[in-house]
């Protein structure tokens, strides 16, 4: 295996346009190095992107944040103004793994690595964020959900690097919130998870909402019908219901070790009726 | 394989070590520079054992390759006490017998401290969650709290 | 000269104090070695390539191409491991664990071991290793290995401990029987009868230092190994049999242990070390992965328990029978049988049988785990007397009281026990602060009791007195939790020095005798025992040399303070002389001055625990949440109370970890799912409260101290008491162990329905 750290973009997309073999992406490393250990994966090359210019820069612009490729979890938490917008964006990405971990992982990792329990990608999803790829050919944008196929598969093609997330400007009262179901209360992998996205109105009526769920099918699922069922309502339990309802009805889970069909289907929804309940409250809806 | 060479600084100390492209940040420290004070539990960052200081940013040193700490400072449990001064953390984890086996001690030694150095005050309930990350199976966890508790205390007041 | 080991109930001037642990500041200070920070000069890289099958017979393995690959120093396969055992069942299973055979038995079996100049070199030998294999049925459920249908795994196995003895093979390979009165009268006596089936997941001891050594064979057949383990004579004795060594010849150094829980206390890798050892001429160092450790080393059982508890209106336990299946892995084992003894040991009962029905899986060999056997048959007992105390409509406590086992009852496993602590601990437990504290919502109290042995065996202890009058006190167990300490304090009682002035080190295998395994919380016991008499015969030999010094009588000196005095005004009128005056003076009295024993601990105390549990638990997921807990335990006498303290804790906390997530997860191929601590969820310091503790010192009668174990009886209860807890907090009844938020939010539902 070959080691490379470029500090340009552009020679890091040549270098991995280039190599024959098997070639990854380091940032956090929580994944690839955990992947390597288990010999599962055996990489040709591995390029660090970390000393590239930018990739540790939480930018606010007018359009929103820009999040650079290598910010790892412990610092999104630490940045004020990030948290205050997104808190539900930043509680996802600060529940992967431990302190330890938090030290270095990273969204665009958790979201490269394909997996549908991803605790920093449904909170993504449900902001309607997107991502900055550069490749060989240069540049593109596409949103988040985008980039997962199938369980451990993503959309880049060769040489292509996700250099940035791009999480769009909150319009007024409005939050979100993303809860996880995990045996223990830390170092799982989510059983489930639901992330909630919700705009209201003056008057705290749900104007807009944007549901998904993780870990119940072979990807990250937006639910438009759990979003219908809080739009025009102010969470009232019916409202509530109906959201369970239409998450349980979305979910395709499997039987696996960490969790059954009905236990994931039943959970989708008491999860997202609590995520959005936390969401409401942070929009100001009482 | 061609080696990668890294110079580094590892508890203040300047450090040179060529080691192989694929080598975690923790085989380099064991392996090649004899500091065996971080072990190795599990090897895929989900007991802690291995925990270092990279930056001032509490990391598991399984889940680093040795050639990313060029230039950087790393810190291991054989920097933290001061010539023949423990630092609070050890003496406590000793007197309120936070140790049984003790394999799990520096890894939890090296994640209190950076707990404590970024909040000086914490609640029990951020003590457990701050030290979620590392495993320990013989105290039950007891102990090991108590001793952060005092440690907090005693430093706050120092 | 043997000690007198009655307990004497005399007055302690440092037992039962907390000073600091000798080997502290080497384990703060990341120094202390454990199994995998020792390194030869010139040692090789070893690794071990393990089956991926779960059942299959070798058809053929080769190795050449691996032979061939440049830094390859050497490749065994069972092959180089001939079978020197001469018709020892035990040990050719021992053997057979390390290495397979003829067929792998369980996913993870080692086929071959590979060492080289590196782990890259290494790693590439094992994929060039090819092995032939034909798939065999496999079998993992204890229950579906019992079936007719099930395939048999050894096709030398005949249950033994029925008449007549089978004429087929099984995968059952003992049974047997303990209790006594008549059960079918207790039961038309009962008022009220439970009767359930319980099952309980294998979990694994999950100690954090993964097994670890580095063995060095020499030509000349001597040899020396480096080893975490609980049992460094054991390993060596049973390495040298299955080698062909002298036991005389390989000599065993404990490095620090990194956890064991049972788990280290049997061979694993180690003989494969030495054979490469020996092959390579070189020093190899050998460490298991943590993949290696669930899918290789030893786990506990899973259990599948018939239990049927009656009782009369007034709470009088008429009847009591349990049918205990326990696996041992792949390999024929006993470990139902420990279930069987313990499970009915808690209470006096007129009419009691246990019986205990072993039974061969595909599965890794079972290893001891705190306590074996005890938490499982402990969990189905004392979930059927808490559902026996609600029917009856009497308090949980009460009941217990009522049926506690006591002086002079005859115990279900066959003994009649002496003075013992259960009801003391229901006694504790009913006054209790925790008992009366005030419940939340969706919150349940439970309790429950548990029981255990302990064990004593062959220990010695060598005491050498320095010439600046410090010592040396040189032990053969391991210091598994603070034992350093306690060995100290008692030597520092005896011999009447200051606890700093007492140096203890575990001894490797050439410098003492024989010690049996740190299993079965005989640490502090029997080398306490030990080193009280090695302290004893140490002061008669400081009495000699005072004598002399004074030109007395020995037997006109007595030992008091730490200092010889005259016995009487008759003796003479000498300043009392020091241990440092005396050893200054040994070089002219007689020489060195030291003290030994050797004894078979016999006279273990059981013990017994009481723990209360408060658990909430959210009706919508099924998951519980541990809020308060309380352990009670008999101590005998707490010689450190803190690492005391920390046994209860610990032991508490891997039952809690065990009652709610742990388990071994096996799929349809007969592979181990989840053999990692991602998935294997051990309790993280966020899962746990504080655990309180609650020390009870009712002395053995037969140590000197009143010592008894500490180390196992705390994981006893937890199981039982959760499900108690449970049953209260949401109204389910949980039979199968773990309660993880599936299963619960299932009998949730279920009982809703």
């Amino acid at each position: 295996m070959r080691y490379e750290a470029p500090e340009t973009l552009k020679s890091a997309v040549t270098l991995l346009a280039k190599e024959k073999g098997l070639a990854f992406v380091l940032a956090g490393g929580t994944d690839l190095l955990v992947k390597m250990k288990g010999g599962f994966l055996e990489p040709d090359l591995v390029v660090d992107i970390k000393r590239i210019k930018g990739v540790f820069d939480i930018a606010k612009s007018a359009t929103g944040f820009r999040i650079g490729a290598a910010v790892p979890g412990v610092q999104l938490g630490e940045n004020a103004a990030l948290v205050k917008a997104w808190p539900g964006v930043v509680e996802g990405a600060n529940l992967i793994g431990s302190k330890q971990v938090q030290g270095r992982c990273t969204m665009v990792g958790n979201l490269c690595n394909g997996s549908p329990a991803a605790d920093g990608v449904p909170a993504l999803i449900a902001a309607n964020a997107k991502v900055v790829i550069s490749g060989p050919k240069g540049k593109r944008t596409i949103p988040v959900e985008q980039v997962p196929v199938s369980p451990g598969r993503i959309s880049l093609k060769k040489g292509e690097i996700i250099e940035a997330i791009l999480l769009p400007k909150r319009p007024a009262n409005s939050s979100d919130a993303y809860l996880r179901f995990i045996p223990r209360t830390e170092m799982d992998i989510a059983v489930v998870s639901a992330a909630v996205n919700l705009t209201l109105d003056g008057k705290g009526t749900v104007k807009d909402a944007r549901v998904v769920l993780g870990a119940v099918a072979p990807t990250i699922i937006v639910v438009p019908a759990a979003a219908k069922a809080l739009i025009g309502s102010k969470l009232d339990a019916a409202a509530l219901e109906k959201l369970a309802a239409a998450c349980a009805a979305a979910c395709k889970p499997i039987d696996d070790k960490r969790g059954t069909i009905e236990f994931r289907t039943k959970v989708a929804g008491v999860l997202a009726r609590r995520a959005a309940e936390i969401a409401y409250k942070r929009a100001g809806g009482k | 394989m061609s080696g990668v060479h890294v110079s580094t600084t590892i508890n203040g100390d300047a450090v040179e070590f060529v080691c192989n492209a694929d080598e975690p940040l923790l085989d380099v420290l064991r392996n090649r520079l004899g500091m065996t004070g971080a072990k190795e539990g599990c090897g895929t960052g989900d007991c802690g054992a291995c925990s270092v200081t990279i930056n001032g940013r509490l990391v598991c040193s399984c889940l680093v390759l040795g050639a990313e700490v060029n230039g950087a400072k790393v810190g291991t449990i054989e920097g933290m006490a001061k010539g023949d001064q423990l630092h609070p953390l050890q003496k406590n984890f000793i007197s309120h017998a936070a140790l049984q086996c003790g394999i799990c001690t520096p890894g939890f030694l090296i994640a209190a401290k950076a707990l404590l150095d970024k909040n000086p005050d914490p609640s029990e309930e951020e003590i457990r969650f701050g030290l979620a990350g590392n495993l320990c199976r013989c105290t039950g966890y007891d102990k090991i709290v108590r001793a952060v508790q005092a440690t907090a205390k005693e430093m706050r007041g120092a | 000269m043997p000690l007198d080991t009655n307990f004497t109930n005399q007055k302690f001037k440092q037992v039962g104090t907390r000073p600091l642990r000798p080997d502290g500041v080497d384990k703060v200070t990341g120094r202390a070695k454990y199994g995998a920070d020792y390194n030869a000069p010139g040692q090789l890289i070893a690794l071990v390539l393990r089956s991926p099958h779960a059942h299959a017979k070798i058809k053929k393995i080769d190795t050449s191409k691996a032979e061939k690959l440049a830094g390859v120093k050497a490749i065994i396969t069972s092959a180089d491991l001939p079978d020197l055992t001469a018709g020892d069942r035990g040990m050719r299973d021992i053997l057979e664990n390390c290495m397979a055979r003829k067929k792998v038995l369980y996913d993870g079996h080692a086929v071959a071991a590979v060492a080289a100049i590196d782990q890259t070199t290494a790693r590439k030998a094992l994929k060039l290793i090819q092995v032939d294999y034909e798939m065999l049925p496999h079998v993992t459920d204890v229950d579906e290995a019992l079936k007719p249908s099930a395939p048999v795994i050894h096709n030398d196995i005949f249950t033994e401990g029925v008449e007549p003895t089978p004429t087929k093979p099984s995968n059952n390979n003992k049974r047997a029987s303990f209790g006594h009165g008549d059960i079918v009268q207790g039961f038309k006596d009962a008022d009220v009868i439970v009767e359930h089936t319980y099952k309980t997941e294998q979990t694994h001891q999950g100690y954090i230092e993964p097994h670890a050594c580095v063995a060095n064979v020499s030509p000349d057949g001597q040899g020396e190994l480096w080893v975490c383990t609980q049992g460094h004579f054991v390993y060596r004795n049973q390495c040298a049999a299955l080698l062909g060594m002298d036991i005389s010849k390989l000599r065993v150094t404990a490095s620090e242990i990194g956890g064991g829980f049972g788990g280290k206390t049997h061979i694993w890798t180690e003989p494969l070390a030495l054979a490469l050892s020996r092959k390579a001429n070189r020093p190899v160092k050998l460490t298991m992965t943590r993949d290696e450790v669930f899918r290789c080393s030893g786990p506990t059982s899973s259990t599948s328990i018939d239990m049927k508890i009656g009782a009369k209106k007034d709470g009088t336990i008429t009847a009591a029978h349990g049918v205990l299946r326990y696996h041992g892995g792949a390999f024929p084992a006993t470990w139902a049988e420990f279930g069987a003894m313990t499970a009915f040991a808690c209470y006096d009962l007129k009419n009691v049988k246990s019986e205990s029905i072993e039974v061969i899986v595909n599965r890794p060999k079972t290893a001891a785990y705190r306590a074996p056997s005890a938490p499982m048959a402990a969990f189905a007992v004392e979930s059927a007397i808490d559902e026996l105390a609600k029917k009856i409509g009497m308090d949980a406590v009460e009941l217990r009281i009522k049926n506690a086992a006591k002086q002079g009852t005859q115990s279900s496993y066959g003994p009649v026990y002496g003075p013992i602590g259960i009801g003391a601990t229901l006694e504790a437990a009913k006054n209790h602060a925790h008992m009366k504290a005030p419940l939340g919502k969706n919150q349940g109290r439970g309790m429950a009791c548990g029981f255990w042995f302990n064990f004593g065996g062959q220990t010695c202890c060598d005491i050498n007195v320095t010439p600046d009058g410090t010592v040396t006190v040189a032990v053969g167990t391991i210091d598994v939790g603070g034992s350093r300490a306690s060995i100290g304090l008692m030597a520092a009682e005896e011999l009447g020095l200051a606890y700093e002035n007492v140096r203890v080190v575990i001894a490797d295998t050439s410098s003492l005798g024989h010690n049996d395994m740190t299993d079965g919380s005989r640490g502090t016991f029997s080398t306490g025992m030990a080193t009280i008499a090695a302290a004893r015969n140490c002061i008669k030999v400081l009495c000699a040399r005072a004598a002399k010094m004074w030109d007395i009588p020995e037997d006109a000196v007595v030992w008091e303070d730490g200092h010889a005095k005259p016995a009487g005004t008759n003796a003479g009128n000498f300043p009392p002389l020091s241990i440092k005056e005396i050893a200054a003076a040994a070089g002219n009295t007689g020489g060195p001055i030291a003290g030994h024993n050797e004894l078979v601990a016999d006279g273990a105390g059981v013990s017994f625990a009481t723990h209360i549990c408060d658990i909430e638990v959210d009706p919508e997921t099924g998951r519980s949440t541990v809020k308060r807990y309380t352990v009670i335990q008999d101590a005998g006498k707490a010689i450190h109370p803190s690492y005391v303290e920390g046994q209860y804790q610990g032991g508490a906390a891997q039952g809690i970890g065990w009652a709610l997530n742990e388990e071994y997860i096996y799929g349809k191929d007969g592979r181990l799912q989840n053999a990692g601590f991602l998935d294997y969820r051990i309790p993280v310091c966020s899962d746990l409260p504080f655990i309180d503790t609650m020390i009870l010192e009712i002395p053995n009668p037969n140590h000197p101290y009143g010592v008894r174990g500490v180390g196992e009886t705390s994981i006893v209860p937890p199981l039982a008491a959760i499900a108690n807890a449970m049953s209260n907090a949401v109204g389910v009844r949980m039979t199968h162990i773990p309660m993880s938020p599936p299963r619960v939010l299932k009998a949730i539902s279920n009982r809703k329905h």
